[in-house]
Parts: structure tokens; sequence; C-alpha cells
């Protein structure tokens, strides 16, 4: 049978699938014993969470003393890491939520995982404010609820409390999100499933059907989670950029924060959405959904993210210098040629310099440059973060107060341990749940696949010559 | 659902020709049932004539509850039961107050509207629903007629009607 294609866009799904090639290969991943690359990633990873793990038994015995915080720097490793793990969630939200509501397709190669990710990484995040409390069994104070002392009430007033909101809400409404679009995977599954598994897959899918008014219900929920979560997404960066940006510290006292953030937030989020998936996708022979295609895209939001931040960057300079404000001018000053310059070289290079080369399409569509320069942008907006914080408080108002700044090994660990976390939990998810949406994949198959249907279709090239193996791998695709 | 329900189902291999057959059904005034199918196939509400749903009503309904309770309880907290001043703001410092009740608008309309999804679908953990065909959740389409106390002359025109209109495999059931 001859395919047909698109003329104008290229495929999304390769490899000239049918619906059921599609449950195939995705739910293959959770039928089988997992693969060797699988068992070391995971070991290593445990390994990791056990270092954090100890850390965070270190810090809890012998109180945040165990830090180097100090009365000048009293916010270190612990809300660098926050922030950035709160970041990295963004994408996530952003390719299943404005992604959903813009109608690109190619979200739903890459949507199921990218919300995982953002549900393990702001567990991550969760973890560094809870711990710096100092006395995390009282973590619940934070909360406002009718209490003996008074009741003495929290202050509404701070950012700090408009962010323990945003978080909590960010966080449950990413979970029901993600598994409102995983029930009807999960019902696949267990529809493949026999014995004990079909009971756990039936208990997890809640009894789904696929019913047509089921299916109406869970496009209207899920178009109006995606409404709900695209002004939300926004406002969580934004509140956590109140966190700096309301307070009267030179170089955090600005309007620019809440934009800056955000586009940040973003930006660290696909370069993690493509670490993740490039690695997913080869581990698990995904090539055919998660393709080239997705990749290019994704790197164009990375571009186009990352030029946001460079441009917030260098107004922050300008603004800084046209303020005639000696204090502000002292901070950035400080912040590209002080004690901590280098990681605001690191910064720049990582974040605004070295993405620039997504402007040549042959490097957009190259894994593993694609792979290198996601790392490098997670290290660049791990700085960025370091250098707000660091960089800022370690030169304040009284020189006498100046301070310096380095973590201790228990900081390290419980840093490496979220990684441990991060991981486990990810690595778990994708043995257990299907990596990429199925339901919504099939639903792209013929708008958006290698069998487009549409206006503007097609017909691939079908000739003889196709039928010899090997002869042109691009008829391979489409002439079976 | 109480009683037991007979079901005659047909699964076709395609959603463009299970579309074309309920088209075909509704020329001939059949009765569907239900139709299953493995991912939301676009044009098939109307043609089942499916009403909108009013999930985003209700979602508007707990978000606006969201918006009151926040608003009223940090007004209340504030005003009424245990006034604080915060850096010389007054009690009742209405900007301070934004984000919170935004954050909770949220909260209680995704989950108000989830649970309402759930509730009315009737799924739930541990609930069991009959499945007609496992193959449903990977790649058939089922159309499905409720048959009980039909005629065999009548149950005919339902088979002869899914085998006529391209289903592959048509079978019955009782659920």
């Amino acid at each position: 049978m001859s395919a047909v294609v698109s003329k104008i866009r290229e495929p999304l799904i390769t490899g000239g699938k049918s619906y059921h090639d599609i449950t195939e290969d995705l739910c293959s991943p959770t039928e089988s014993v997992p693969n060797a690359t699988w068992i070391f990633a995971f070991v290593a990873s445990v390994g990791l969470l056990t270092v954090g793990l100890f850390c965070i038994f270190w810090t809890i015995w012998f109180g945040i003393g165990a830090w180097n915080l100090n009365r000048t720097i009293g916010w270190g490793w612990d809300i660098t890491n926050f922030v950035w793990w709160i970041g990295i969630g963004h994408a996530g939200t952003l390719i299943s939520a404005i992604l959903l509501l813009f109608r690109q397709k190619w979200r739903t190669g890459v949507n199921r995982a990218a919300e995982a990710m953002t549900i393990f990484a702001v567990m991550c995040a969760g973890l560094f404010p809870a711990l710096h409390t100092g006395r995390p069994w009282f973590d619940f104070f934070m909360f406002p609820y009718p209490n003996s002392r008074g009741p003495l009430w929290v202050n509404f007033n701070s950012p700090l409390l408009w962010d323990l909101f945003a978080i909590s809400t960010y966080f449950t409404v990413s979970l029901l999100f993600w598994y409102t679009g995983l029930v009807p995977d999960f019902a696949t599954v267990r529809d493949r499933a026999t014995g004990l598994r079909k009971k756990i897959y039936n208990f997890l899918s809640f009894g789904w059907t696929g019913s047509a008014k089921h299916w109406q219900r869970w496009e209207y929920l899920s178009l109006v989670l995606a409404g709900l979560a695209t002004p939300l997404v926004l406002s969580v960066h934004t509140i956590v950029s109140f966190d700096f940006a309301t307070s009267v510290i030179p170089g955090w006292h600005t309007t620019i924060f809440p934009p800056y953030f955000v586009a940040g937030a973003v930006f660290s989020g696909f370069a993690m959405v493509l670490t993740l998936m490039i690695m997913t996708r080869k581990i698990l022979s995904l090539e055919d959904y998660i393709t080239i295609e997705h990749i290019e895209s994704m790197n164009k939001v990375i571009l186009c993210t990352g030029s946001i931040v460079g441009v917030a960057y260098l107004t922050e300079l300008f603004v800084a210098w046209y303020s005639g404000y000696v204090y502000e001018q002292f901070a950035f000053y400080n912040r590209a040629a002080g004690i901590y310059w280098w990681s605001y070289f690191g910064m720049m290079a990582c974040n605004v310099i070295s993405p620039q080369i997504f402007w040549i399409k042959k490097f957009r569509r190259n894994i593993f440059i694609t792979f290198f320069m996601s790392i490098f942008i997670n290290i660049g907006m791990w700085f960025e973060r370091f250098v707000i914080i660091a960089t800022t408080l370690a030169r304040d108002y009284l020189p006498s107060s100046w301070s310096y700044y380095y973590p201790t090994w228990v900081e390290m660990g419980i840093y490496i341990g979220t990684f441990g976390l991060f991981f486990v939990l990810f690595l778990l998810f994708t043995r257990v749940a299907p990596v990429v949406a199925i339901a919504e994949v099939k639903s792209i198959l013929k708008t958006g696949g290698d069998q487009y249907v549409g206006k503007n279709a097609t017909h691939a090239h079908h000739h003889a010559a196709s039928h010899d193996h090997g002869h042109d791998s691009h008829d391979d695709h489409h002439a079976h | 659902m109480s009683a037991h329900k007979e079901v005659l189902y047909g699964l076709y291999d395609d959603e463009e020709i299970m579309l074309d057959a309920i088209r075909v059904a509704n020329k001939q005034h059949l009765d569907i049932m239900d139709v299953f199918t493995p991912f939301p196939v676009h044009g098939l509400d109307p043609l089942l004539g499916l009403e909108e749903s009013r999930l985003h009503i209700a979602g508007f309904v707990y978000g606006a509850i969201g918006t009151l309770t926040a608003f009223g309880v940090m007004t209340w907290i504030f005003t009424r039961d245990w006034p604080v001043i915060f850096g010389g703001k007054p009690y009742w410092s209405v900007p301070a107050f934004i984000p919170i009740t935004f954050e909770l608008t949220v909260l209680f309309a995704s989950i108000g509207m989830v649970v309402s999804f759930y509730t009315v679908c009737g799924l739930a953990p541990g609930v069991v629903n009959p499945v007609l065909d496992d193959r449903i959740t990977d790649d058939k389409f089922c159309i499905a007629f409720q048959t009980n106390g039909l005629s065999s002359s009548e149950i005919d025109k339902y088979s002869s009607f899914l085998k006529s209109t391209g289903a592959s495999e048509v079978s019955s059931k009782v659920i």
C-alpha cells in the first residue's frame, strides 16, 4: 500500500505505522524485562539518591549549620537548586498546555515524558525550601490552618507564601493533567495484559472504556486544564521571581524579573526535555515517534527563549547604567567582574552565546550537538541562578558584612541526591507507563504522520525499485 | 446499570469507515447505543448527536468558588481575626492578595473539574467496566447496539447493517 504524505510538512510519525504498530511499539517497554542500559542507569540513580538521602539525614541531624550559609549569604545552593529545578519543570507544562492551545501536533510525541519530568522536577525543587526551614518537621506551619497559637496566621503579603501556594497548585494541577492523559493509555496496556497486571492496570485506568461521550468530556477537560495551566505556569515563575524582585537588594529589585525568569525557565526546561528524550528515544527505540522534526522544533524554542534571556541580561546591564544609581551599577559590575566572575562568564557563554548556533538548520537537526547543547544550557541556567543569588548577597550595602560562599559536601550531596531522585522516578516511569501518549499519537497519525490524508496530500513514490530494500531508505519509509 | 445488556457490536478497522457507517445508520434511523474508539475521533460527536459537554461551565463555578474562598479568607483573617501591619501597608492590602487568589482559583477549578469528570463518566480506581473487545483500546472502532427484547429479524437488520457498512467483525455479548 502506498502511503500518503504531506507536501508541506515533514511527518511527525515515521515508519509507515498502523494504529496497531503504535500500540505495540509504545506498550512494549511496559511489557518487557528492562535491558542492561536501563538496569545500569537505575542502579546508578539509586546510588545518587542514597548519597542525597544521607546528606538530608545529616542536615536534619546537625541542622543547617552543616551548610555554609552565613549572615550575609542566607541563600546559597539550596535556593539556586530550587529555582533551577522549578524552572526545568516549566517546559512540561508549556509542551502539554500551551502547545495544545496552539494546536501544535508535535507536542504529542513528547508531552507525556515532559509532563512526567515536570512533576519529578517540582518534587526535587520542593525539597530545598522544605529543608532550608531548618526544622522540616514543622513545615506544616507554612500552611494557613486554624491553630492553637492564637490562631496566628501566616503572612499572606509575603512572596514566599505566594510561592508555597503557587508551587503546591502547580504540582497538583500538573499531576491531575498528566494522570488524566494517562488513563486511556493505561486502558490500552490493561487490554493487552493478563492476570495480576491486568488487575493493576485496570485499577490505574479507572475502568476506562473509550466511549464516545467519555472521549468528548476528556477532550473538554484537557482543553480547559490546558487553559488553566497556561496562566498557572507563567504565574509560578513570576512568583518565584517575586521572591527576589519584591526585596530592596540591588540587582534583585527589578521589574524585568518575571518575564526574564519565565523565559529562562522555559529555556532550561526544553534543554532538560531534550537531554531526556534523546536518551529515551535511543534506549526505548522510539525514533519513529520522537523524530528529528521534534528535536528541531524544540531547538527553535530554545533559540527563541535563549535569545529572550540574552536580551534580558543586556537590558539589566543597560538599566543599571542608565539608572544612575550607584548601588545598582556596582551590583552589576560585581556580577561581571567581581569574586564570582566565573559564574557570570559561564552563564553568558552557555545561555547567550552558544545557543546562537541553532540559527543554522544543520545544527538544529544534529542529535549530538543538540545533546551537548542541552547539557550546556542546563549548566548555564544553574549559573544564572547562582549569579543572581550568591553574587548579589555576597556584596551587599555594608562592606563590613561582605562575605564569600562555597557549598559544603552536604549541600553538594543533596543536589546530587535530587538527580538520583529525578532519574529513579523517570526510569520507573518509563517501565510503568507508556512514555509517548498512545491515544494522542494515534489521533494525529493521519493529519501529522507519514500517512497524511489532508488537503495537501501527495502519494509517495510507489515504483518497483522501492521494493529493493536498501535501495533508497527514504522510499522504504513510505512504500510498504 | 442494573439489568444485563445484550449488545450487538461491529468492529471497524478505520475511523473513516466507521464515520461513514454512522452516517448510514443515521439515515436508516438506527439507534446506536454507544461508539467506542481508541482515541478521540473528530467529527464523531455531531454524528452521534452528543450534546456539548458542560464540564467547562462547572469549571467556571469551581474557579469562582476558589476566588471567593481565597479572597474571603484572607480578608477575614487580616481585617477581623488577627489584623497585623506588615511594612506599613493597610490591613486590607488587596494587591498582595492577588497571587494567592489566582492560585486557588486555578486549584479549585482543576480539582473540581477532574473530580466531576470521573464522577459523571463513572470512572474511579477499582471500577471494572465491561469491555466489548480488548482491541478497542488498540486499533478497532466499535459501533454497539443494545438488543434487549428485540426480535431476531430486528437483530438481523442491525447485523446486516454492520456487515454492509464495512465492519470487519460482528459479534454479540451480554454485559
